[in-house]
């Protein structure tokens, strides 16, 4: 898709007598290079999701989850993430279009959206220690605490790193090397959109129903 | 202000301990002051600390795994001396809870700061000649990676002398690594040097499994890559597939002894089998990933000094995938006594056997490689030929002990242990000492002193039968692993015969050192003059030697497998290109160097609950890795006059000697 796009434009703009055999694109192996990392991500949150099939009805005595969780809310953060997919799609797509302002803008937009899912989560998350309900409780909690609270820090990692790009194309624009990072912040984001289904459907609405 | 770190945690009423911390402190600072007098700071922050050429790394990685070899030896000795003379009620000189502490050290070391680099380092020289790159795909990711294997080094390293190490065994099983039996820092120390250094190897595998993808020279399709080459993408595949196994394991185990969470513990719903699973989904995996590698160097060894193409190259690839796919489906095999019942139980021991049979592929193909052909009887040759005998001994014993019901009564007695260091040092040792002085010269322009090297290569053998096959015997007399002291009479005969032979491998590591000293003092008698000094097949030797640090003035393009070897049957291999072109060339960066420091503090920090620090230590990690993002002056071109005049030389060399 627009790692096609970002081939074409990736033309050596330092005007340099160019080696004949350099047929090694710079920009499509960092993408790539990205994607092998998400798979390796993947493999991360697979262990933890093993863990909380495995641990995630050890109760010990202490609230189980259909006590816990309540499905309308999670719902709610299923949509602000969502939202926030959205958002970088449409910073990518003004991005091919040279757009930097509408680049700045949607992800922007992504970044507010991002940070909304965390706080909702924080507040989730006060709300379950609040009520005895934290991770020292039971194997279930500690397993369910550490499964959503892992997503919640890719997430985390993922606005931080939204913060210092909108600087990047701020100060530097739409270079290749910032065209590079937006795509792969954007592969991250909607991997980690696909990690918050599975936690949605294996964790809140399994254990809700 | 400092945690739990006070004056106490230094162990100074303990003189073995403060013995070889005086030794270590005073060879630290003979190295220091040597530097100084040569006034070499400067030279080995400009052309190895912050370098990011991935030979100058494979270099760096292999003297870690030098020194940490010494290191995990030393560990080995004091146990093999300990069980030599704790018989019949005698204590020995090693207290319980110092020696629990060195057989954890030593397998920790050995697989992670030994065998690991080692092989890291062997793939950083080898994987960009061999398919005909000028660097990895990523030479800042590949500076980060070994800085950050430094830090797990580093605080390994640190345990010895400030506080202790996990008494624990290596891969610190709960309930015993839980907080309630272990409360002080060495599994702390276990924890933060192996999560470090673990990331650091991830970063290694998407490094090189890209660079692998990637950077092929044109021409060189995969069914036409180089062994070694195909060996390291499937250790890559492995390391990317496995690693974050072990990064969540380990990070559990983490939570449940920093916020008392319940993953691994008794009470609570806590499952401990989930960390043996888990810690075996990794550590399964991970000896496939040591021994690829070494399988993908005998298999270029064997083709080398046979003068003949690899026998069944096609089935070698498909027996080291099948064996890439096969060793995520074992790991039950290491705890069948868990009892998980008799199906599951059969169904993991039937899967390790099924291993046994491409393994047994490649054994064939070396051998028939040798059928017929020009064996040389090289230094290399001398440690293959070692292996193929060692290693399937090590094999068969490995398919016994797949047998549920053969493992009831051999878990975890010296039996086991016998048999994982039959294929560790037969397959992985052998491997890589191999690799190291086939690749030599490629890197350093000189040959290895051939007599030290065969001694090497005896005593090791030798030491090894001398020193594991009473092993064998006495797991079946029903010693088990990791004792202090013991009452068996019977036993006490055997353990000399093995401490005899952990002295005969003593002398084996004091010809590899030996060797090195006098190959270097003799360099000049040992030159290679034209970059292929073994009459090579791969592309590596295409090049001069010492290989230039942009590696191929121009990229080769590819026709057959065994490149090399091609080029030279048609007679192009010495031609001089008409024309240079500049090469574009990653800069030199002190990034990774840094994060790499601040690391092991952020570690030593978490270690010893210095909150503080490990705060301040975050923070600085994060802003390094920024700094580094905003730095737009990364590359630079080598000018054509300049390849053109590195270039001639070698040419002036070729036609001097013809």
């Amino acid at each position: 898709m627009s790692t096609q796009s970002m081939t074409n434009q990736d033309a050596h703009a330092h005007g340099h007598e160019h080696d004949d055999h350099e047929h090694h694109d710079p920009v499509a192996t960092k993408v790539f290079g990205f994607w092998i990392y998400i798979m390796s991500d993947c493999v991360l949150f697979a262990s933890i999701f093993a863990t909380y099939a495995v641990l995630g009805t050890n109760y010990a005595g202490g609230p189980t989850s259909h006590e816990l969780f309540e499905l309308p809310f999670v719902l709610v953060e299923t949509f602000v993430l969502l939202a926030s997919s959205f958002m970088i799609g449409l910073a990518t797509l003004a991005m091919n279009k040279g757009n930097k302002q509408g680049t700045m803008l949607w992800l922007a937009l992504t970044l507010m959206l991002g940070a909304v899912f965390v706080g909702l989560e924080i507040y989730e998350f006060h709300h379950f220690i609040a009520e005895g309900a934290g991770p020292q409780r039971s194997a279930f909690l500690s397993s369910f605490f550490t499964l959503v609270g892992t997503h919640g820090l890719h997430v985390t990692s993922g606005c931080i790193w939204a913060i210092v790009l909108l600087i990047q194309i701020a100060t530097k624009g739409l270079t290749d090397m910032n065209r590079s990072r937006l795509m792969c912040l954007s592969l991250f984001w909607h991997f980690l959109h696909i990690i918050w289904i599975c936690v949605f459907t294996i964790v809140y609405l399994t254990g809700a129903i | 202000m400092f945690g739990k770190l006070t004056i106490e945690a230094v162990p100074y009423h303990e003189p073995i301990v403060m013995v070889v911390l005086g030794v270590a402190a005073l060879m630290g600072l003979a190295v220091v002051a040597a530097i100084t007098y040569f006034k070499k700071w400067g030279y080995l922050w400009k052309e190895w600390i912050t370098s990011v050429d991935h030979k100058r790394l494979g270099v760096m990685y292999i003297l870690v795994a030098i020194v940490m070899l010494i290191r995990g030896f030393s560990d080995a000795i004091m146990m093999r001396s300990q069980q030599a003379i704790a018989s019949g009620g005698a204590e020995g000189y090693l207290p319980p809870e110092h020696y629990d502490q060195i057989f954890t050290a030593h397998g920790v070391i050995m697989i992670f700061f030994m065998a690991m680099p080692f092989m890291v380092g062997l793939m950083n020289i080898a994987v960009p000649l061999q398919i005909g790159a000028r660097d990895v795909a990523f030479p800042f990711l590949n500076s980060l990676s070994f800085w950050l294997t430094m830090a797990g080094v580093i605080l390994v390293n640190v345990s010895l002398g400030v506080g202790e190490f996990a008494a624990t065994g290596w891969l610190a099983y709960p309930p015993l690594s839980d907080i309630q039996y272990s409360p002080g820092v060495g599994v702390d120390y276990w924890i933060w040097s192996l999560q470090i250094s673990g990331i650091g190897t991830l970063l290694t595998g998407v490094n090189f499994f890209v660079t692998i993808l990637k950077m092929r020279a044109p021409g060189m399709t995969l069914m036409k890559m180089p062994m070694f080459t195909w060996t390291a993408l499937c250790t890559n595949v492995l390391i990317i597939a496995a690693f974050p196994i072990l990064t969540v394991t380990i990070a559990l185990l983490t939570l449940d002894r920093y916020i008392g969470t319940h993953f691994f513990t008794n009470d609570m719903g806590g499952n401990q089998m989930m960390y043996v699973n888990l810690i075996w989904a990794w550590g399964h995996p991970e000896v496939y990933i040591l021994v690829l590698p070494a399988f993908g160097i005998f298999a270029e060894v064997v083709a080398t000094y046979c003068k003949k193409r690899l026998f069944g190259y096609t089935s070698m690839v498909y027996a080291t995938v099948a064996i890439t796919v096969l060793s995520f489906v074992v790991w039950l095999h290491h705890f069948f006594t868990m009892g998980a019942g008799a199906n599951v139980n059969s169904f993991f021991g039937i899967a390790t056997m099924i291993i046994a049979i491409p393994t047994g592929v490649k054994i064939f193909n070396w051998l028939f490689t040798m059928y017929e052909g020009r064996v040389q009887f090289t230094v290399p040759m001398a440690w293959t030929l070692g292996f193929l005998i060692t290693f399937t001994i090590g094999g068969m014993t490995g398919v016994l002990l797949a047998v549920p019901g053969a493992d009831y009564v051999l878990h975890n007695s010296l039996f086991l242990i016998a048999h994982f260091h039959n294929v560790i040092i037969g397959g992985v040792v052998f491997g890589y000492l191999a690799g190291f002085t086939y690749w030599f010269p490629k890197v350093f322009g000189f040959k290895l002193n051939e007599k030290l090297g065969k001694a090497s290569a005896w005593c090791w053998i030798v030491g090894f039968f001398t020193a594991f096959m009473p092993l064998y015997a006495l797991g079946f007399m029903g010693m088990t692993r990791r004792l202090n002291s013991y009452d068996n009479p019977d036993w006490h005969f055997p353990l000399i015969v093995a401490a005899i032979g952990a002295v005969i491998i003593a002398c084996g590591i004091a010809c590899q050192l030996l060797q090195l000293v006098v190959s270097i003092k003799d360099r000049h008698k040992n030159v290679d003059e034209t970059g292929d000094p073994w009459g090579g097949r791969t592309l590596e030797w295409s090049i001069p030697s010492p290989a230039p640090f942009y590696n191929f003035a121009h990229t080769p393009v590819v026709e057959e497998r065994d490149a090399f070897w091609h080029m030279k049957e048609n007679g192009v291999s010495e031609q001089k290109p008409a024309e240079y072109q500049d090469i574009h060339m990653p800069k030199n960066t002190s990034a990774g160097f840094f994060i790499g420091m601040i690391a092991s503090v952020f570690g030593f920090a978490l270690i010893w609950h210095i909150w503080w620090l490990a705060i301040v230590a975050g923070v600085g990690i994060f802003v390094t890795m920024v700094l580094r993002t905003f730095n737009d002056d990364i590359d630079y071109y080598v000018p054509a006059a300049e390849v053109e005049r590195i270039e001639s030389q070698r040419y002036q060399k070729l036609s001097n000697q013809a």
